[in-house]
């Protein structure tokens, strides 16, 4: 049940793009098209899921022991550097078709703040509107439905911005303004979600 | 002369957030009012200018094959400095900004200018675009918040401007942030033409 909460409000109510405001910069740079999006949107989910574990396994079993956590940040971007070259060099050689469709999208990650905003905040234990602790499982389905969640809101925003090409704007608003207000009438459409965590935690008896 | 003209054109012609669109999380994120939108921007201007000019002391004696890493990890230092000396003495803000102190390290405004910049040019010139390019980030940072909060709270930087009845709670929420910076951008845009 704790699992299909921290699922649903990942996705819907607390989703990363729209309301935590981390990977904007693939949100509004490969979002033209459906297809890239989508698949900027598996890379993320494979790459996500990986790096919140290795990095929350490297956060209890070395930082922590070792009284090193002072270099999370450090610790983290390299590991998260490395392990996406790490995918790109295995994917290359075990499954050449995965690696065409997602291949690009790959070195672009690195500098992809949800990857490291989210093992931030499982490494840390930061994720406390729940008010759950995170363990290795918990962490794991955040960073899942986290990264369903951003290829969510990618695909949705492609879609509106392809449709935009058919619509005429003013000079002014061409590119990246018109692109962030349509944003903002997404954010706004995800803000009815609301709410909902709070009535599934009723629901489920959590609290 | 030359170092003042790199200076000013990393705040009005470069201007990081309403002309060359880099580093959008922060800026979305951390700019619910002004004086939040101006601590980010000194936090990420103080990590600009040292690894600005860090970066180009060591640009000679870096192999170019492995110079991303390098620079990566020269800004992550940078980066766990300032999150200590704000724990120490701002505690209040390092709170309210929370996440986004780590996450400066994967701001493309300070890799942006490391690549683009301080790896080609003399050190004195490369602090001098971190100023500017950080002031820059500032301004827009500073701008974005004082706009955010006056519609949303009726007040800037704390201060009651108009009754608290008449904000709209929606631009401090989420898609105020990503309203407020599109009509910038299209009247800065307006304002170029």
């Amino acid at each position: 049940m704790e699992y299909i909460l921290i699922f649903i409000t990942a996705i819907f109510v607390n989703n990363v793009i729209l309301s935590q405001f981390l990977g904007i910069c693939p949100f509004l740079g490969v979002s033209k098209k459906i297809e890239t999006a989508a698949g900027m949107g598996a890379a993320v989910t494979f790459v996500l899921t990986l790096a919140t574990i290795v990095t929350y396994l490297i956060q209890i079993y070395v930082l922590n022991p070792c009284g090193l956590a002072y270099l999370q940040t450090i610790a983290f971007i390299l590991v998260i550097a490395a392990l996406v070259q790490m995918v790109e060099i295995i994917l290359k050689k075990v499954s050449p078709s995965l690696y065409q469709a997602l291949g690009v999208f790959l070195p672009l990650i690195t500098t992809n703040c949800c990857i490291l905003g989210v093992a931030i905040q499982v490494a840390s234990n930061q994720y406390d509107s729940q008010g759950l602790e995170f363990g290795l499982l918990p962490g794991i389905v955040y960073a899942i439905s986290t990264a369903l969640g951003f290829a969510l809101a990618m695909i949705i925003f492609a879609g509106l911005r392809e449709q935009l090409l058919f619509a005429r704007i003013p000079k002014a608003m061409q590119g990246m303004p018109i692109a962030l207000i349509t944003a903002s009438l997404l954010a706004m459409s995800f803000m009815g979600f609301s709410g909902v965590d709070g009535g599934l935690k009723v629901l489920f008896g959590i609290e | 002369m030359n170092n003042l003209k790199v200076l000013f054109n990393g705040i009005v012609k470069e201007n990081p957030t309403f002309v060359l669109l880099l580093g959008m999380c922060p800026t979305l994120a951390t700019t619910t009012s002004a004086i939040n939108g101006m601590s980010m921007g000194l936090a990420t201007m103080f990590v600009l200018i040292l690894s600005n000019f860090l970066i180009s002391l060591i640009k000679n004696l870096v192999p170019d094959m492995v110079r991303i890493p390098c620079y990566i990890v020269v800004i992550a230092s940078l980066v766990t400095v300032l999150q200590m000396l704000m724990q120490a003495y701002v505690p209040d803000i390092y709170e309210t900004l929370g996440l986004f102190i780590p996450l400066i390290v994967v701001n493309c405004i300070i890799l942006g200018r490391a690549e683009a910049f301080a790896a080609k040019n003399n050190p004195v010139a490369s602090i001098f675009d971190g100023i500017g390019i950080g002031i820059g980030f500032t301004l827009a940072l500073t701008l974005l918040g004082a706009v955010r909060e006056f519609l949303g709270t009726g007040g800037v930087f704390g201060f009651t401007l108009q009754g608290e009845q008449y904000g709209m709670l929606m631009f401090v929420l989420a898609p105020g942030a990503f309203l407020t910076l599109g009509y910038l951008i299209a009247i800065v845009n307006k304002i170029k033409k």
